[in-house]
């Protein structure tokens, strides 16, 4: 193999999962299949009070007649039913997971143990400010060091996602443009931004303008200018942008934007690759959201829960969402307490209560242990990763944009789609095979055959040579073997490739509807 | 030794192999994109990394300041948030890391475990609300309510929406928050004696509602008449959407057997921790006919090339990421783990045992309700049916009540503020399975005690 010497040495690459055992290839039944009357798994407390019938407690016009039919299994088999799942699942804790845009890096598990302290996951949430001050506190340090980390004044923590930060930056946006005189009607984002942008935009009440990328990557100067009028309220940008590149032109594009009264939203899924380097607040931009499941190593949990933060600069401040928790310095003995307190011209909630609290605590036990200097080294490295993965592959895939990239690569397969058909959706499946989560794929839109590639920084060079390698073989493949082979792939997972148009066509939502389909 | 990139494995060594494969000579150079002149200079001013045990030190120093824990107060609150039992094996199951530490399932090929557990959590989810379609779960109860508006008003054509009082009232202001941006009409409908009465629809009007949304129980523990509300859109047109207790739903009637097109709820009390109010679980099922317009996530059954049953996202085109701007709703990241805990904790309690949990939650709310109206000065709020939860009026304002039973162990509940025309003087409490009667005749002497 040419490149480096990163696999010389005693380790074996960490993130390669193909030692990970496979028992068959049998369908796992549903909880329903398992189900046989009369098991159970359930166990109450012994309470002792009285026990009345249903009929004297409710109604007869209120109460089913039979009981919602759920399942009936053991705990044996309801244990064994899901540790079989969860074998049927790649994850973090298995192997790498280079999936552009989803800054999958490890977990650490004292943030699971923090989590799991009784005084925090025991607490009512609309217990008193007087006998929540632990939590109160806790999500005031959040956010002080979320705005350090962002260069901003002041943040809500209620965002349950990046997607509802976006909604609630968009609200601010509409809020604070009122208070000038008129909301305004449009919004730019690029062409290559997430399709969250355009879809809050919307919820936000306002009209999508789409600028282009240029021929480097970036937003094209001259588009920008030509849409750029009173009636723009602001511009969404990421960056890095998806592309995996820096917005070199930023402090020209916060100018213009300003220069016709919009404000700049700073869409945070890339925040990893500027940690301690650059803060959004110092770009120019006026309301700043976080995804803490990415950046901050917060678990995915399979789609969720995250935490979206949306931070804001000065003028904004009075517009955030309410009640927030705020310090009083003028508590007994010199110690600060802290109450709840809802902004003057607060937008309103935007949650239930007061954010995804547990993934906040997990965050900030992961900002402590890596501190300002460590956070800082997570960019340099997840940079590092990113840039040894181009420059080892830029001989193997087209590089649409080649230069320095950030935290991510995106990488084209045109190439071989062109002479022998081989797509990238085929690359991600035959990488499954080498024990590799996929890429992400046709991502960016404006890249044909994109390969979005995010090492993270917790993956060592052994594993990143160990997925450049199989990258190489699968590209070797595709060019050696007969053309339609790679379309077998993946063959060693519990299911092989699966049929998404007929999930679509004859939809099956449920085991129920199962049965109707099929009888 | 500082502890710099603690989880960060490469060695100095390691980093200049790998600079200078890149042709570089320092790390600063990978930023060189970066204008000078934005340049964080003098790094984060935040500490320096400290060791985990510090760490973990630190943070259970704010869990010690925390009084309102449920290991010190006995829970009595609810409002959408409950001190249901948790046990051991839900904790174990929905604890695996394959569970915690996975992304969304974009290749399902090797996702087939979080995608069949949340097929599960739909199936749950369809019956106990008695809808075909449940999604895959959003935020928290207040998201999945104003998800529920967005479709109502997109699938009934008006934007008029008839909003019930008895809706949880951070609810209603995220309602209101979103409204802002969608322009929808918001009108509260109030209680009378604890029910909501709707208005009479004399003449066909602009102002005809798009959609009604009443809870079930409602916000203070009562039940609704869904009938009647169902009536009130079949006249108008609208749709019905009704936002439920899950648990209380195993004694009552399904919503959607009553007339629903829309259910929505808040699920936390499947099996995840009260942890000062999130992450929750934000419950949606919803009429066949509305499954194109459905918000977020959905897993659908299929089959892989050799045949064998296979699991996959589906209707994906409805979503964000294809149709942007024209999406149904901007849901990408959702809360799947808690639909995966919740999946694992209907498991547990199966068909008998969300029967008796709502059973025992009904038995022990009675037992305390009775006791505490029986109290001099304290009365009922409404004469309504309740099922797990209800309001009391207090001859003391409530949030003194609250403290002083604080004083006395308990969490008394939530004091209702200047909502529901109580002047301050209303407090709801919930009571659930793990109330036992000791604690409860302990609770009811330190009311009586904290309003004499």
């Amino acid at each position: 193999m040419t490149g480096t010497n990163l696999l010389n040495g005693p380790a074996a690459p960490g993130g390669k999962a193909t030692s990970a055992p496979l028992l068959g290839r049998d369908t796992e039944p549903t909880l329903f299949e398992l189900s046989h009357p009369g098991r159970r798994a359930w166990s109450f407390r012994t309470t002792g009070i009285p026990e009345l019938n249903i009929e004297e407690l409710l109604p007869a016009e209120h109460v089913r007649s039979e009981p919602v039919p759920l399942a009936e299994v053991s705990e044996r088999d309801l244990v064994a039913h899901f540790t079989r799942l969860s074998h049927r699942q790649f994850s973090v804790d298995l192997g790498a997971y280079p999936l552009g845009s989803c800054t999958m890096k490890y977990n650490p598990k004292v943030c699971d143990a923090v989590a799991a302290l009784p005084g925090l996951a025991g607490v009512h949430p609309a217990a008193p400010a007087s006998l929540t001050q632990g939590w109160l506190a806790l999500m005031v340090e959040v956010e002080e060091t979320l705005c350090e980390i962002t260069g901003m004044a002041a943040a809500t923590l209620q965002p349950a996602a990046g997607a509802s930060g976006e909604l609630t930056g968009l609200l601010l946006m509409r809020a604070w443009h009122q208070a000038q005189g008129a909301p305004r009607h449009k919004v730019i984002i690029p062409d290559s931004s997430h399709g969250t942008n355009p879809a809050s935009v919307t919820l936000g009440g306002y009209e999508v303008v789409t600028v282009p990328s240029d021929a480097r990557g970036c937003v094209d100067m001259e588009a920008l200018a030509s849409v750029l009028d009173e009636d723009v309220a602001g511009i969404m940008l990421t960056n890095p942008n998806t592309l995996g590149l820096f917005e070199e032109d930023i402090a020209e594009i916060a100018a213009a934007v300003h220069k016709v009264g919009g404000l700049l939203y700073y869409d945070g899924a890339n925040l990893n690759a500027i940690l301690g380097v650059v803060r959004p607040g110092d770009m120019g931009f006026d309301i700043v959201h976080m995804n803490l499941h990415k950046t901050f190593a917060t678990p995915h949990g399979g789609g969720g829960p995250g935490a979206g933060p949306v931070a804001v600069s000065e003028r904004l401040v009075p517009y955030l969402p309410g009640p927030r928790p705020e310090r009083v310095e003028d508590g007994a003995e010199g110690k600060p307490t802290y109450w709840w307190f809802t902004p003057e011209r607060s937008i309103g909630r935007m949650h239930s209560w007061h954010g995804n609290t547990l993934v906040l605590a997990r965050a900030l036990a992961y900002i402590l242990v890596n501190g300002g200097d460590g956070l800082q080294k997570v960019a340099e490295i997840a940079v590092l990763n990113a840039n040894w993965i181009r420059q080892r592959l830029s001989g193997t895939f087209d590089v649409p944009f080649d230069r320095q990239c950030m935290h991510e690569v995106v990488l084209s397969s045109r190439n071989l789609k062109q002479a022998h058909g081989v797509r990238a959706l085929d690359i991600a499946k035959r990488l499954l095979e080498e024990g590799f989560h996929s890429p992400t794929v046709y991502f960016p839109l404006i890249v044909e055959e994109a390969l979005m590639i995010e090492p993270t920084e917790t993956e060592s060079p052994q594993t990143l040579e160990a997925l450049a390698q199989a990258l190489e073989q699968i590209a070797y493949e595709a060019n050696a073997l007969p053309t339609g082979s790679m379309t077998e792939a993946p063959r060693n997972t519990p299911v092989r490739r699966v049929d998404e148009a007929r999930a679509a066509r004859t939809l099956i939502p449920t085991f129920d509807a199962r049965g109707e389909k099929q009888a | 030794m500082k502890s710099v990139g603690t989880y960060i494995p490469h060695t100095d060594d390691e980093v200049a192999s790998m600079l200078a494969f890149l042709g570089l000579s320092t790390i600063d150079e990978l930023f060189d994109a970066v204008p000078e002149a934005l340049r964080l200079q003098r790094g984060l001013e935040l500490a320096d990394g400290a060791g985990e045990p510090d760490v973990l030190a630190h943070m259970d120093a704010y869990a010690d300041l925390n009084l309102a824990r449920n290991d010190r107060l006995l829970c009595f609150a609810g409002g959408g948030a409950y001190d249901h039992e948790i046990p051991a094996v839900t904790k174990a199951l929905a604890g695996r890391s394959e569970f915690v530490t996975s992304y969304t399932p974009y290749q399902p090929e090797v996702a087939q475990g979080v995608l069949q557990a949340v097929f599960e959590f739909q199936t749950l989810i369809a019956r106990l609300f008695g809808l075909p379609v449940a999604n895959a779960s959003l935020y928290d109860g207040a998201s999945a309510t104003v998800e529920a508006v967005n479709l109502g008003v997109a699938a009934s054509g008006r934007n008029t929406v008839w909003v019930s009082e008895g809706i949880h009232p951070h609810w209603r202001q995220m309602l209101a928050t979103c409204a802002a941006g969608t322009g929808h009409r918001l009108r509260t409908v109030n209680l009378v004696d604890g029910v909501t009465v709707w208005p009479r629809v004399e003449v066909p009007s602009d102002d005809q509602p798009g959609v009604l949304l009443v809870g079930y129980p409602n916000y203070l523990g009562c039940l609704e008449d869904i009938p009647a509300a169902r009536a009130v859109c079949d006249d108008t047109g609208a749709l019905l959407v009704v936002a439920t207790d899950p648990v209380s739903l195993g004694l009552l009637k399904s919503p959607g057997k009553s007339g629903a097109d829309v259910v929505v709820g808040e699920g936390q009390m499947f099996g995840t921790d009260l942890g000062f109010g999130g992450p929750y679980l934000g419950l949606f099922a919803c009429a066949q006919s509305h499954v194109r317009r459905l918000p977020g996530r959905l897993v659908g059954e299929t089959v892989d090339v050799e045949g064998r049953r296979a699991y996959v996202t589906t209707l994906r085109a409805r979503e964000q990421d294809i149709r942007r701007e024209k999406a149904t709703s901007n849901v990408c990241t959702n809360q799947t783990l808690m639909a995966v805990t919740a999946a694992i904790q209907l498991g547990w309690l199966g068909t008998a045992g969300l029967a008796e949990l709502a059973l025992r939650c009904a038995r022990a709310t009675r037992y305390t309700r009775d006791a505490l109206v029986a109290i001099d000065g304290v009365t009922a709020y409404a004469d309504a049916p309740v099922v797990r939860e209800f309001a009391v009026r207090t001859p003391i304002p409530a949030d003194t009540v609250v403290e002083r039973m604080a004083d006395a162990g308990f969490l008394a509940g939530i004091p209702l503020g200047d909502q529901f025309n109580q002047g301050e003087h209303g407090l709801l409490i919930a009571v659930t399975e793990r109330r036992t009667r000791d604690e409860i005749d302990a609770y009811v002497t330190a009311f009586a005690k904290a309003v004499a």
